[in-house]
């Protein structure tokens, strides 16, 4: 049904179209002088016809089940769980019910079908009246010879601002979606617990529903969620990252820059830029079934005892995950530093690698802070490499042969498989969402800020 | 110190410093080389699977038919009984425990390849016809080489009766290894000989087209908006500043805002790839948006000027002329968003995607996985089996990737204009 309607309206646009253009040439043919080509005729006509029916159509679709959802379960107030009845009633309807026919699911049955055949009437009458009303509007403006190419292009130019506004949406919808189920779990959990207590074990939070905790509970409660673990274990394991990734990268930054000639700097290039391109899933995959148990076995042969899943493995790796974005941006950084300084160093006598330490990177200095500072905001926030190749326990060590977890290991395994809503324990994970939602982005606006200041400095 | 002797020193320094860089740049590299090789050497084997020859008694009695022998009668037909007296043929067993043994040499579907050779040619009926089974997982990894067999009996999963029947069954040349079409064609199993990446297939492509459908045209008209005609005022900055920030957050924040407001307020069905598109359009817009506007931004104003001074208004000059030169920069920028979407893990396994689906999914609402979701999925496995289909999982996506890297460099540098 929603198929056809929708077919028919894009019908009707496409036919308005070539309708639109005969009549503004019609037009011409009455001597009358036409103020736009005849083709923006039809595409006024055209955008007339398909955009408030289009509309209409599209928000109908998207509250018509919860309105008809409300309007049935205001019949039944005295259901107790009036999600499950009211899916229970959709099987029903549909004929795929397996289960106990209660009276009320086929008195419900029955008001839905009544419901949907008014909800499907009205649908059609109400786009029928908005694409005649729309189109007679349109064509009366055509057959008055208006502007139609000044009408069409201000139309244009509110459907590219409003595909702008997307952007904004998405962070309004990721900061309320964030913010809503945060605020939830720390009304149940003191947010003091949350970022200052040193033990994390989700798991106890048994309870079902945030409404039926009991006070003894909620105390019990109160130090299951303390997340300095965690954030202590993606700080670990991102300096190791670190570790392995700034002199990698830099250093390559400095020698594609400086040294390398342009047929070692064509190929290799690309090459240390797949390591960007690869999805972080493989490079779990790799920490996790070769990285890891290889520093097993090399621990055992050495009298260490380490962990299959230890921070070290999964630092390694996602520090060479992470050696593209450093090497490039201050590959990027370097190459932008202007000629005269390196000119004016060797003037007094300096060697190449002077002239690189003493000149060249202190003036791209802010450049490379920068790249690193996106970097770190990118190890924090990366979620595949740690679920498969760091722990799963909450561990306050700084030994990296043991195993540690971070904020988005948990988030994972909390949200994995079905999860209730309502439960302080899935409500936790939205709070660690938000805890690294603004990490991110601070570090994101402070290493964008010093890359833009440095860029205004030598263009 | 001689002026000599500390113009050494620096020289040496020099050359250090020189092989510092050198250094690092072929750590990069070689990390990549050591990282496909691992891949590839783990995952070739997959592209092949173990047969086991057996001669197949169509006993028509043992069949229980009733009326006609017909293809529609042999699909309702059980063949459990006659497909187990024609196994428990290739080697004498003493009692059910050992029967039970050559029985686990075969995969678990044995019945049905037995009964889909028959449908396939209904002729054979009631002769005794050489047909090709699928091994068992252990027998494939024993057969590829895969497995020790110098272990202790207890220590390995295939027992020295069923090495006996094996290395028999090789002498008799019964053991032959063909295509493993099940790869492509198969969902996901619990059994890794049955398990095939169709279904994961499938999904990563609804996936991928409806995050093109949504995020394509959004993301060229936004950045035409902001390249040429927004006006510089704080709406204008505002947006800039979201996009750049939404391009840097974390992939999982992505996921959380799919389950947050995609499955639980509005109520999209779960594990699905409309969602999965949905979603990862929203991280891929930012990412399109970026390289669109660069395209943009990189035509000449003279062009601009040019079309502007013969009368055409903003929009033709834009829409005309802009665009159509901007557009190898724009597709190139959005294929590229799209491989990484592509690759795309985390988000998708917030928004429900990692439930076992065995069915291939017909259509963006059914239930699916991912390729990179499928990856993760069976690294979690603990048979042996299970590595090199990951292995080969992860060769397919790769693959994917680099095509599409290709296909975005090539249309860079094929159709985009030097201006100089």
């Amino acid at each position: 049904m929603n198929s056809l309607i929708a077919g028919v309206i894009l019908i009707l646009c496409l036919s308005s179209y070539f309708f639109g253009r005969s009549e503004a040439r019609k037009l011409v043919t009455q001597n009358i002088k036409l103020k736009a080509l005849p083709a923006y005729y039809g595409y006024y006509l055209s955008l007339w016809c398909g955009l408030p029916a289009l509309i209409i159509f599209g928000c109908w679709s998207l509250f018509e089940p919860t309105i008809i959802k409300v309007l049935i379960l205001n019949n039944f107030p005295q259901i107790e769980s009036k999600d499950l009845f009211y899916e229970q009633t959709l099987s029903f309807f549909n004929g795929n019910f397996s289960g106990e026919i209660t009276n009320e699911i086929k008195a419900a049955s029955i008001k839905y079908s009544s419901i949907n055949i008014i909800a499907q009437n009205s649908k059609i009458v109400i786009i029928a009246a908005a694409l005649i009303g729309s189109l007679t509007f349109a064509y009366r403006k055509i057959q008055n010879n208006n502007k139609a190419r000044d009408d069409v292009e201000i139309i244009l130019k509110v459907l590219l601002f409003t595909s702008s506004l997307v952007a904004i949406l998405t962070t309004v919808g990721i900061i309320v979606s964030l913010l809503f189920e945060s605020l939830k779990f720390f009304s149940t959990i003191n947010i003091f617990e949350f970022i200052f207590g040193t033990s994390w074990s989700p798991q106890r939070a048994f309870v079902r529903d945030a409404s039926a905790i009991t006070p003894e509970e909620l105390l019990e409660l109160q130090d299951a969620f303390g997340s300095v673990p965690l954030f202590a274990g993606t700080a670990f394991i991102a300096l190791i990252a670190m570790c392995v990734a700034v002199p990698i990268g830099l250093f390559s930054g400095i020698y594609l820059a400086e040294y390398a000639s342009t047929k070692v700097r064509k190929y290799s290039k690309p090459i240390i830029e797949i390591l960007a391109g690869i999805p972080t899933v493989v490079y779990g995959f790799f920490a996790a079934l070769t990285v890891g148990p290889f520093f097993r076995t090399l621990g055992e042969s050495l009298g260490l005892t380490v962990s299959s899943e230890s921070a070290l493995a999964a630092g390694l790796i996602m520090g060479v995950m992470i050696i593209p974005y450093i090497s490039s941006l201050s590959d990027d950084v370097i190459n932008s530093v202007p000629q005269s300084l390196r000119e004016g160093s060797y003037a007094v006598g300096a060697t190449k690698s002077e002239t690189i330490k003493k000149v060249v990177i202190p003036a791209a200095l802010p450049g490379i802070i920068g790249s690193i500072l996106l970097a770190v905001s990118r190890a924090i926030g990366e979620t595949m490499i740690v679920v498969m190749a760091a722990g799963l326990a909450a561990n306050l060590t700084i030994n990296p042969l043991e195993s540690t977890t971070t904020i988005t290991t948990q988030i994972v395994m909390i949200l994995v498989g079905d999860q209730e809503f309502d439960s302080p324990k899935t409500q936790a994970a939205f709070a660690l969402g938000l805890t690294l939602f603004i990490a991110t982005l601070i570090l994101n606006y402070i290493a964008l800020r010093v890359v833009k200041k440095y860029r205004e400095k030598y263009d | 110190m001689t002026k000599e002797q500390r113009l050494k020193k620096r020289y040496r320094a020099e050359k250090r410093f020189k092989m510092y860089g050198l250094i690092s740049v072929s750590l990069a590299v070689i990390f990549v080389l050591i990282l496909v090789q691992n891949i590839f050497s783990k995952g070739s084997s997959a592209f092949s699977r173990t047969m086991i020859e057996v001669a197949v008694n169509y006993d028509s009695s043992l069949l229980e038919l009733e009326g006609p022998i017909n293809q529609n009668s042999l699909k309702d037909a059980d063949f459990y009984d006659l497909a187990v007296e024609s196994l428990l043929k290739i080697y004498p067993a003493k009692d059910s425990k050992e029967e039970r043994q050559i029985l686990r040499l075969f995969s678990p579907d044995y019945e049905f390849e037995i009964k889909d050779f028959l449908i396939k040619n209904p002729n054979k009926i009631d002769q005794i016809v050489p047909v090709k089974i699928t091994a068992s997982d252990d027998i494939d990894q024993l057969n590829k080489g895969n497995f020790p067999r110098d272990l202790p009996e207890d220590r390995r999963r295939v027992s020295n009766y069923q090495l006996n029947i094996y290395d028999n069954l090789i002498e008799k040349e019964k053991i032959d290894k063909k295509f493993n079409n099940y790869l492509f064609t198969k969902g996901d199993s619990r059994d890794p000989e049955l398990a095939g990446i169709g279904g994961s297939l499938m999904g990563s492509f609804f996936t991928i087209i409806i995050c093109l459908i949504l995020s394509f045209p959004i993301a060229i008209m936004a950045s035409i908006y902001l390249e040429e005609f927004a006006p510089k005022n704080k709406i204008t900055d505002f947006i800039e500043i979201n996009i750049n920030n939404l391009a840097a957050v974390p992939s999982i924040v992505y996921g959380l805002l799919g389950l947050g407001i995609l499955l639980s307020v509005m109520e999209f069905p779960r594990s699905t790839p409309l969602v999965a598109g949905i979603t990862l359009s929203l991280m891929t817009l930012p990412r399109i948006i970026i390289p669109c506007r660069a395209s943009l931004k990189a035509v000449p104003p003279s062009i601009r000027e040019a079309a502007l001074s013969v009368g055409a208004s903003k929009f033709q000059t834009v829409f005309h002329h802009v665009v159509p030169l901007a557009m190898p920069g724009t597709l190139s920028g959005t294929i590229i968003g799209l491989a990484q979407a592509l690759g795309e893990t985390a988000p998708l396994i917030l928004i429900g995607m990692v439930a076992f689906v065995v069915d291939i999914p017909s259509s963006p609402v059914d239930p699916s996985a991912s390729l990179p979701v499928q990856v993760y999925l069976w690294s979690e496995q603990a048979e042996r089996g299970f590595v090199e289909k990951t292995s080969a999982t992860i060769m397919m996506l790769l693959g994917f990737l680099i095509v599409m890297n290709f296909i975005a460099v090539y249309l860079r540098q094929k159709f985009e204009k030097k201006w100089n």
